[in-house]
Order: structure tokens, then C-alpha cells, then sequence
């Protein structure tokens, strides 16, 4: 896997593998499994992939959209809604998925810890 | 060391303490002797009077009645307790047997009270309490029949009460005609009032019987081998047999033998953890009196069997106080009364609705400043019952009248908005209003169904279900039938915006008639409309995206994150070449196998990247989608039919098949099963299916609406006798109905339900094309059979829809870490790696 050094962040792919408002799954250099998202206007997310409710690595096949104009995806198993931009749980604000930080350079989607 | 327990009486109430014990006695604390006057095991006492409908004694047993299983209850039936010693504590049977206690439960009931009438102890005079009561004025009345051969039998019931009518009921379910004589001026003298008694009357003399209110029996006299009743008001009554019914007292001979307190109008005094004036001896049910009330209801008595099996136990539960309304169905007629139903209350005012005409009676009790609703009585329409009951002892929501208006009309103002957060809806689980509310509010329940999952209102006797619709509108959720937040229009109108406009894409869709960007409700089913309405793959450019997650793998979801993958198995017939196809793929993948109830071969634990292997050796095998995954057609399940049943009259296994492959892919907005059974022995239970064909002499029957699941119902007869040509024609009209008009996941059992007319109307279109469409849903299917493809073939024949089949997309091929397996019988199932943080749903 490539690194950035100074960062700490992995490339996973190219911008343009990323199908609008479709994860895919990406396995970090800790272990550690991400789910990353391009929504509709081109913005990049990525949170924990790992569903806290069913402990499956399944957030990245979710579907994804919005509630109310706050980006989501569903996890795919249970159906609770996931806030894009923060992890928290918008069915129950008690639970939360991490989340990463992803950058796109020079077309390709870099994510890693914050 | 292990005490005794005696109980003396088996009826329903001793019954139920001696269960309650033995549940809750882990530590086998107690054994139990229950020494009881009947000579048969207790019974549904409460039921009694259906026992006429087939005077078969088993018919009333209550389960475990019998405690065969179980040692450390003993039963000695048919031997009364005669005495109590309570200083050697030991009691005395009929029989002479002693047996001591540590401690005694006395659950003796109540006898039936007979007034003193001379003549009162004839041959042919009865009381109505037992089985064996009800046997001998059986038998009485056979032989008064044997004797005569000409005229009706005749009966007269003293007491026109609860079990009066009931016992009235009985009689003239023998063949008598029944005489009602009723003290009081009015029947249910407890229950309701003047009015409410009238309007009983009429009822109940509309059914044959013969009420005499304000009247006593005089004598009774032997009259050659029939009787004579003189009454107070002058009436002679020829009659074959006579029932007392007129109350009940207390049996607390036991008690006053032995110098335990007992209240100056009889019962048992007992304290609020019902022990009498004897700290070892408790008394539970009609003997007992507590706080100066003895109840006659069973379910004060249960309450009081838990408070008392709680107590023996070492815990100190009281009596929680007794709700005594009550509603009940006598004679066909509907009588409830609840609160103080007569006003005893001071200054309290009664507000009365009488409507002879309709045949209902009315009546609500509320304080002097008409400020709080205190009781009430119904006669004829108890449908505010539930309402009312719960709005006991609140402030009113509207004026007094209102609350009895009759449902439907215009001043009725007694919505369940009115009801306040503290009233319980569903009295059976305790749910309140305001738990309901919470419940809708916070969006956790937006249908009938949800709500009763998430509050369990409405799961026990099923009263209140409309009061929940009700609740729903309300809180402005049950008239929306926008899909979601995202589209206003229902299912049934964006697929007519998607057919007239011919918009293909979500986004455009979603631009123009809808908001934001979609969730995991509208985009599914976006998806489905797209796909019954143009040919292409499910995973072509955009429609990927809406797909559920089961869809966008062409797989099954499992909850450690693999998936499980069926093939189509058209009618559940296969070859041996295809089952071992079946058996290698699943070895050599090191899947688990297992047959579903749909006639196919479900095979789990297969991950994202091993999809398409699995489908390739399928595909290649001869096998494509079984759409076990997709709201589509899944399966179409037969009996083998005339190729080798003995009794089969068509041939089903052809016609599922032809059935299977015709509509194999079709999407639709929610599951579709389907089933062919060869003859009317059903093997294939095809009233259980979406549309199910059982086979006739002269052809077949088709029927629709059935599913199991949840809330099994079978299908409906739309037509029979049909030749296979006809069939095969309403089945595609049937199935491109459904798809155009039903609501996002609504099976087509809700479908036809809430559809204006019903099964009527559905037949009304689809057979007799009332609406014209017929010719176009005939169309709309032969596109689908005609541009039907393998969705599994699609993918394996797509490198890009390929690619996306990969556990990480910067390590594919490197297996998921979180999937990991263990062997159960011989196979391998998910070991939860991952196990949940937190607990869901």
C-alpha cells in the first residue's frame, strides 16, 4: 500500500472508480476497514465500515442518500441511517461509526486517521 | 425443608394458584394438596354455557389441569373439606381423611343462591354452576320429552341476570322455550340500568324469549309430571324444568366453623395480601372479601391467586384493585358497562343516548360539574366501549353527548386526539396513549403493524386496533402515502409519472417531481418501477445505485456480511446431474446447504468476491437467477400431479413450470410466491401463495391474496374451472395490476384488502376488464416474457459490473477479516467476529 508519510493516509483508488452514491470498502494499513462514498455533487466521505448494530463489515453496501439534506447511507442489514459527514447514528444518536479522513489528489482518493 | 401447602376447591381461580406456584417455586419450596368437591379437574367455568354446543366435557379443560407430570401436586377430586382444625393444622375430608398444612388456601367459590320459594327442592328444579348441573337439566328435559310427544318444552329461569340469560340461552338451545322471572324491574339489574334493561328486553324477546321483570316465583307446585310456578303478578307457568340463577353467595361455611372472620354479608375477610384472620390460612377468589367487596368476576380471583403464590413465596404483593367492566356478547346482544354505571356517586349527573329504532342504548355517568367522565353503560352498539373506558375517571375532551354519539355521525366528537396521554388504549398490554404517541411521534412506528411490534398495543385481544389507525391519522402519519420524505406521490402514482412522462433516470425523476437525493425506501422502489417498465439489467449506469443491497449482488444478505445464493429450480423438479451441479459448487466453496420451503437449494456464507465464481459454475451448469434475493417472482412450488400421483386429476409439475419461467424475473413491489396443486388434497399449498392453482376435473382454480409469513391468509377463489390458455391470461392481468397499483412492499393480500370493493372489484378488471386496461396489462407482460435475460449471466458477461465484486477495492481478493467461520453438523456457519456494540431494532 502506498502512504503518504506526513499524514498517515493510504491511497484506496482512482476518483473515477467511485460510482456516484456508492461505497466501496477499503482495508487500511492498521487493519482497520473504511467505507468510502462519492455522493451526487462530487464530495468524498469515509466512516467505519463495520455496522455497530450487527457487527458486519457492511456499511460500504448500503444505500445512500439523504434525510433531510444531511448525507446518509443505510446500513444495509438493519437499515439504520448513518450521518456521512460525522458517523453518528441518526435512528439513535448513541451510536456512532468513526469517521476518516479522504482526499482526492491528483485523481486519486486518499483516506487514512485523522 | 419442603412445606405443605392445602388448597381447598379446584375451580379456576385455586387452578390458577396452584400454577403460579409451581412456575415460580424454583427452589421446590412447597408441595401441594388440593383437596376439591368436583370430581373432575378444573375447568372453564367461565365458558359454561358452551358446553350445550357439544356437551363434551373436554371441550372446557383448562391446559395442565391435570398436573400428571408433575409430583409435587397432588389432586383428591371428589372429596370435600369438611372441617378445619387450625390449631393442629390439619383439615378433614367428607371421606374421613385428615391431612395437615403449613399453610391453607381457601378457594371454595361461591354456590348458587335459590330463593326460598316453596317447591323450590322438586325434581326438575336445578341451579346452574357445574358441568354436572348442566347434565342433569339436560337429562330432565330428555326425559320430559320422551314423555310428551306434542307442544314445546317449557323452562323458567329465576333471575335475569348475567347468568340468567345465559342459562336461558341453554335452555333454549335444548329445545325449550325459556321464561325469564327477574325481581328487579329491569334485566342485568348490575350491569346497566332502566334504559339499558329495556332496550335488552326487546332484544331478547326478539330471540323468542319470555321476560317477566318485577316479579318473584310464588310457589312451585308438581303438577302431574310437569311443574306449576305461580308468580307475584298473577302468571301461571306450565313448565318442564326450572333453573335457579339468581346470585351468588360466598362458600364460607369452612370459615365460620372454624371462627376465621367472615363480613356481615358473607366472603372470607382477607387483607390486601389476602390472609385471612389466620396468619397460615389465605382465602382467594368469590369467598373471599376483601376491603368489604367480594368479587364475582375471575379476574379479580387470578389477581389474587398471584398476589397469594407471590406470598408463600416470601415476596409481599397486594391486591392491585379490580377493573369491573365489563362487555360481553349475550344472545347476540352487546352490553357493556364500566365505572360507576349507576351514578352512585354524589351529584353525579347521567347523560343519556336511547335510540330504539337503531337499537342501541347509551349512557355516560360524569360528575356534578360534568367535568370528568365517571362510568357509563352500552346496550346494542358498544362501539365507544374502549374509548370510553379509558377516558374513565379523566377530564371529558368534549361536552358530555358527544361521547355517545354514534361513530359516523357528525357531531361525533369523541376522536382519540381527545383522550389525554394517560389513557390506556390497549388495555390487554397497559399501553397508554401518550407511549402510542412517543411511539408515532419519534417515527419509530408509522404503520398499525409497527406499532404493535414496537409497543405491542393491539397483540392481545385486538380491540384497539382501530382505535391505533385512529391514533396514526392523528399524528397526520396515516393519510400520507408519499413513499418517503424524498417523493409525495405513493408507489402506484410515480409509476404512472414514470409511464406517462417516460423519465428512465432517478436523478431526472427525482429533479422534477420529487426532493434532496433519495434513501433506502424511494430508490428500491424507483428501481422496481424502472425495471418493470424498460428491459435492461438492474445493475445498468445509474439503477445500480438504487438498488438494496441484496439486489445490487443478485445475492442474499446474511448477517455476518456473506451472502446466500439460490438457484431457479423451476417448479422444484431437478435432475441428479443438476443436483450434484448443486452439491460440488457448494463443496468446493465450502458453502452450507439447506433445502428452503420453496422447493430449491439455498447455499450460504459465500462472500462479495466469490459471487461470480459460484455463478459461473452455475450458469455453466445449466442454471441461472432463482430472484431469491429480489422483490420478483421467487418460486412456483408444485406436487407431482398426475405423471405419478394416484389421485392427481391435472398436471401440475408442467404447469409450474411453464408458470415458473413465464414470470421468472418479474419485479414487482413486494415478494411473489406462487404454487400449483394437482388436485383438491392442496399438497402443494397453493392458498398459501400471491396466486396459487389447484387443479379441477374440469380444469383449474385460481386464487389470490394468500401469503404466510407474519400474518398468514389464504387465498381467494377469483375463478375455477378454467381451461390453462384462460389461466395463463388473468394470471398476467392479475400480476401487471398488482405491479402498477399496489403500495411500496404491500403483498397482494394487503392489496386486495384495501382495495374500494375488494376481490369483487379485482375480478370486476381483470376478468371482466371493467376498466378497459386488460388488453394493455396483456402487452406489458409479453414485453416482460419476451425481454426476460439471466441477471447472473448479464454480470459475468460485464467487466465492469464484474469489478465491483471485491471484498476491498485497494486489496481486492484479500477476504473480508471480519467473516470467519465454525462447524455445526458438518457444515460451516458464521462465528460473529464482529460481535454487535450495541443491541439493534
Amino acid at each position: 500500500m502506498t502512504m503518504m508519510q506526513e499524514t498517515g493516509l493510504t491511497v484506496v483508488c482512482a476518483y473515477d472508480r467511485l460510482q456516484p452514491e456508492r461505497g466501496v470498502a477499503a482495508l487500511l494499513p492498521n487493519g482497520e476497514q473504511a467505507a468510502v462514498f462519492r455522493t451526487h455533487d462530487g464530495e468524498l466521505y469515509a466512516i467505519g465500515n463495520i455496522d455497530p448494530f450487527s457487527g458486519a463489515a457492511v456499511l460500504s453496501r448500503g444505500i445512500v442518500g439523504d434525510r433531510s439534506g444531511v448525507p446518509v447511507v443505510a446500513s444495509p442489514i438493519y437499515k439504520q441511517a448513518f450521518d456521512l459527514r460525522t458517523g453518528m447514528c441518526l435512528d439513535d444518536p448513541s451510536v456512532s461509526v468513526r469517521v476518516y479522513e479522504v482526499r482526492q489528489v491528483d485523481g486519486m482518493v486518499w483516506v487514512g486517521s485523522p | 425443608m419442603t412445606r405443605t401447602l392445602v388448597v381447598v376447591g379446584n375451580g379456576m381461580v385455586g387452578h390458577r394458584l396452584v400454577q403460579a406456584l409451581r412456575d415460580r417455586d424454583t427452589e421446590h419450596g412447597w408441595r401441594v394438596v388440593v383437596v376439591a368437591e368436583e370430581g373432575r379437574p378444573a375447568y372453564d367455568r367461565v365458558a359454561l354455557s358452551s358446553y350445550v354446543d357439544t356437551w363434551e366435557p373436554t371441550a372446557l379443560s383448562l391446559p395442565g389441569a391435570e398436573f400428571t407430570e408433575d409430583g409435587a401436586v397432588e389432586l383428591r377430586l371428589g372429596d370435600p373439606v369438611t372441617s378445619i382444625d387450625r390449631a393442629a393444622r390439619t383439615v378433614t375430608t367428607a371421606a374421613g381423611h385428615v391431612q395437615s398444612y403449613d399453610a391453607l388456601v381457601l378457594a371454595t367459590g361461591s354456590y348458587p343462591f335459590v330463593p326460598p320459594v316453596p317447591g323450590h327442592d322438586l325434581p326438575g328444579c336445578f341451579v346452574y354452576r357445574t358441568i354436572d348441573d348442566l347434565d342433569a337439566i339436560r337429562a330432565a328435559a330428555e326425559r320430559a320429552r320422551s314423555r310428551r310427544h306434542a307442544g314445546r318444552l317449557a323452562g323458567m329461569v329465576v333471575g335475569g341476570g348475567l347468568l340468567g340469560l345465559e342459562a336461558a340461552n341453554a335452555l333454549r338451545g335444548m329445545g325449550l322455550s325459556p321464561q325469564i322471572v327477574e325481581m328487579a324491574p329491569r334485566l342485568m339489574p348490575i350491569q346497566v340500568d332502566d334504559g339499558g334493561g329495556g332496550l335488552l328486553r326487546r332484544l331478547v324477546e326478539k330471540l323468542g324469549l319470555t321476560v317477566h321483570v318485577g316479579a318473584s316465583t310464588d310457589s312451585i307446585t308438581a303438577d302431574d309430571d310437569r311443574l306449576l310456578a305461580k308468580l307475584s303478578n298473577g302468571v301461571e307457568l306450565d313448565l318442564d324444568v326450572v333453573v335457579f340463577s339468581a346470585g351468588v353467595r360466598p362458600r364460607d361455611n369452612l370459615a365460620r366453623e372454624s371462627d376465621l372472620a367472615v363480613g356481615p354479608r358473607g366472603g372470607i375477610v382477607v387483607d390486601d395480601g389476602c390472609r385471612t384472620s389466620d396468619e397460615h390460612v389465605y382465602a382467594i377468589g368469590e369467598c373471599a372479601n376483601l376491603d368489604g367487596r367480594v368479587y364475582g368476576l375471575v379476574a379479580p380471583g387470578y389477581a389474587m391467586a398471584e398476589v397469594v403464590a407471590d406470598r408463600l413465596l416470601g415476596g409481599s404483593a397486594v391486591f392491585p384493585g379490580a377493573d369491573t367492566s365489563t362487555k360481553l356478547k349475550l344472545l347476540g346482544v352487546d352490553v357493556a358497562s364500566f365505572g360507576d354505571a349507576h351514578a352512585t356517586a354524589e351529584g353525579a349527573l347521567e347523560v343519556v343516548l336511547n335510540d330504539p329504532v337503531a337499537g342501541s342504548y347509551s349512557k355516560v355517568v360524569v360528575s356534578d360539574d360534568a367535568s370528568t367522565l365517571l362510568g357509563g353503560v352500552l346496550v346494542g352498539d358498544v362501539a365507544n366501549y374502549d374509548t370510553l373506558r379509558a377516558l374513565t375517571g379523566e377530564k371529558l375532551p368534549a361536552e358530555a353527548v358527544q361521547l355517545i354519539m354514534p361513530a359516523g355521525s357528525e357531531s361525533a366528537g369523541i376522536g382519540v386526539g381527545s383522550l389525554p396521554n394517560s389513557a390506556q388504549i390497549c388495555t390487554c398490554n397497559a399501553v397508554t396513549k401518550g407511549t402510542l404517541i412517543e411511539a408515532i411521534t419519534s417515527g419509530a412506528a408509522t404503520t398499525v403493524p409497527a406499532l404493535k411490534a414496537c409497543t405491542n398495543a393491539g397483540t392481545g385481544c385486538g380491540s384497539c386496533v382501530n382505535t391505533l389507525k385512529q391514533l396514526l391519522s392523528t399524528c397526520g402519519v396515516e393519510q400520507s402515502k408519499a413513499i418517503c420524505e424524498h417523493f409525495p406521490q405513493s408507489r402506484a402514482e410515480l409509476f404512472e409519472v414514470v409511464q406517462i412522462t417516460g423519465i428512465r433516470t432517478f436523478t431526472e425523476l427525482i429533479a422534477k417531481h420529487g426532493s434532496g437525493r433519495g434513501c433506502d425506501l424511494c430508490k428500491p422502489a424507483v428501481a422496481s418501477i424502472l425495471a418493470s417498465l424498460e428491459s435492461g439489467h438492474i445493475l445498468d449506469g445509474e439503477q445500480a445505485t438504487l438498488q438494496d443491497t441484496n439486489d445490487h449482488f443478485l445475492a442474499n444478505l446474511q448477517r455476518n456480511g456473506t451472502y446466500s445464493v439460490i438457484p431457479r429450480i423451476p417448479g422444484g423438479e431437478i435432475t441428479p446431474e443438476k443436483l450434484l451441479a448443486i452439491a460440488e459448487v457448494a463443496r468446493d466453496f465450502g458453502l452450507y446447504t439447506k433445502i428452503t420451503g420453496a422447493q430449491r437449494i439455498d447455499m450460504f456464507g459465500a462472500t462479495v468476491e466469490q459471487l461470480p465464481l459460484i455463478w459461473r459454475r452455475l450458469v455453466d451448469a445449466g442454471f441461472e437467477s432463482g430472484h431469491a434475493y429480489g422483490k420478483a417472482l421467487r418460486t412456483v412450488k408444485s406436487c407431482v400431479g398426475t405423471t405419478w400421483c394416484r389421485y392427481g386429476v391435472q398436471d401440475s409439475v408442467s404447469l409450474a413450470v411453464e408458470l415458473e419461467l413465464r414470470y421468472r424475473g418479474l419485479r414487482s413491489p413486494h415478494k411473489l410466491k406462487s404454487a400449483v396443486s394437482g388436485c383438491a388434497r392442496e399438497c402443494a399449498e397453493a392458498r398459501g401463495k400471491d396466486f396459487g392453482v389447484i387443479a379441477t376435473e374440469q380444469g383449474w382454480n385460481l386464487y389470490v391474496g394468500g401469503n404466510g409469513g407474519f400474518r398468514p391468509r389464504h387465498a381467494d377463489l377469483l375463478v375455477s374451472d378454467v381451461d390453462t390458455e384462460t389461466l395463463i391470461r388473468l394470471i398476467d392481468r392479475f400480476l401487471m395490476f398488482y405491479i402498477r397499483t399496489a403500495d411500496r412492499l404491500q403483498r397482494t393480500a394487503t392489496w386486495i384488502e384495501a382495495m374500494d370493493g375488494g376481490l369483487d372489484h379485482l375480478r370486476e378488471v381483470i376478468v371482466d376488464d371493467s376498466l378497459g386496461i386488460c388488453a394493455e396489462l396483456e402487452a406489458a407482460m409479453a414485453a416482460h416474457v419476451a425481454n426476460y435475460s439471466d441477471e447472473w449471466r448479464g454480470v459475468l458477461e460485464d467487466p465492469d459490473k464484474l469489478a465491483r465484486f471485491t471484498s476491498f477495492v485497494n486489496a481486492p481478493g484479500t477476504p473480508d477479516p471480519m467473516v470467519s467461520f465454525r462447524e455445526e453438523r458438518g457444515q460451516r456457519v458464521p462465528v460473529l467476529i464482529g460481535v454487535p456494540e450495541v443491541a439493534s431494532r
